[in-house]
């Protein structure tokens, strides 16, 4: 139990941008919901079963139009396309966790991703109960996220504008803490460059599959050298 | 409402398995370990760092350059972000001050 309790302390404090975020973008969802006529339950079904933001957001255009889940299920695979980079990332960070996988991998979010692939646990917690609560904290806020919006429903005009970019500047404090290490650097170029050029290319809704395609290619390319840069940094860390 | 409540059902049950599909597929389909794999283990070990790149252009897709205010409060605000970070790396000032910064030039500044 204690072993627990630490892991939960420990995981907190590093979730607190992802409360920040979920609670807004959240809320906003579960407003946004309720002026479409699906209320609370709805709402907070939809977030604890799909726990996917963005698909989440575009799928409420699936629950105003005609019936099409086919379109739906198509729609959500192209969108969340981007997660199976985030699982090829924790094959083996991921490779001994026993019972708590499928959850882990569940709840394997753009936020908990960035969370769980750039920090180790604290020496002296347990490495699986800290993946565990840093997936359950988020699942957690993004489930309270929209219940609170589900709960204030058209009540209120919500006009926080701009306080989503938390999700933004978290993303780009692991980018800047990543940088630090020259050996990351070209895949983190290879990312963001690829990324550019396609959402140039095919603008915002079709870019994400095109970069990450890009993105294979790129480092497929880079291989060599990048193989050896990292192999060398395991070398001397051994 | 515009759907029945077994439609949204059905709704809600299309997007979480599409979800689900696109976490568990890696690692369903590379059930053995990554190191076993020499290709794939290399894509674990650089993937992470251009995903986190991907992800960032990924929020920031629906600014437009070409219309005011051409993206400046983003750039400002991630400059910002980034410097503090350099410079202090401490996580929670960084995303915070990020972000005041943004709200600031988005509700005040550029209206």
């Amino acid at each position: 139990m204690k072993e627990k309790i630490n892991a939960l302390k420990a995981a907190i404090p590093l979730t607190l941008p992802v409360l920040a975020g979920f609670l807004f973008l959240g809320t906003a969802y579960g407003i946004l919901m309720s002026s479409k006529g699906y209320g609370l339950g709805w709402t907070v079904l939809m977030s604890f079963a799909a726990f996917a933001g963005s698909a989440q957001y575009v799928a409420v255009t699936f629950l105003t139009m005609v019936f099409n889940p086919l379109y739906a299920l198509l729609m959500t695979l192209i969108i969340n396309a981007r997660h199976i980079f985030y699982g090829i990332s924790m094959l083996d960070k991921y490779r001994n966790t026993g019972r708590l996988k499928p959850y882990l991998i569940f709840g394997l979010c753009d936020e908990t991703f960035s969370i769980v692939c750039t920090t180790e646990p604290p020496a002296g917690i347990n490495k699986n109960w800290f993946y565990f609560f840093v997936t359950l904290l988020g699942h957690f806020y993004w489930v309270a996220g929209s219940a609170v919006g589900g709960l204030l429903g058209s009540l209120v005009s919500f006009n926080i504008k701009g306080l989503d970019f938390v999700l933004t500047a978290l993303f780009v404090v692991i980018f800047v803490g990543q940088w630090r290490t020259k050996e990351n650097r070209l895949p983190a170029v290879i990312g963001v460059m690829c990324a550019v050029v396609c959402l140039l290319l095919f603008g915002q809704s079709r870019f994400i599959i095109p970069a990450m395609l890009a993105i294979l290619a790129s480092l497929t390319l880079f291989r060599k050298r990048l193989d050896k840069k990292t192999t060398a940094v395991k070398e001397e860390l051994k | 409402m515009t759907l029945t409540p077994v439609q949204t059902l059905i709704i809600i049950g299309a997007v979480t398995l599409g979800t689900v599909v696109t976490r568990f597929l890696p690692f369903v389909v590379f059930k053995k370990a990554a190191s076993e794999h020499s290709y794939i283990s290399y894509l674990g070990r650089v993937l992470p760092y251009a995903a986190i790149g991907l992800l960032v252009v990924y929020c920031l897709k629906g600014v437009s350059l070409t219309e005011a205010p051409h993206g400046i409060p983003e750039a400002i605000a991630i400059i910002v972000t980034a410097a503090l970070h350099f410079w202090k790396g401490n996580t929670l000032l960084s995303i915070g001050a990020g972000t005041v910064i943004y709200m600031v030039l988005v509700n005040v500044v550029f209206t």
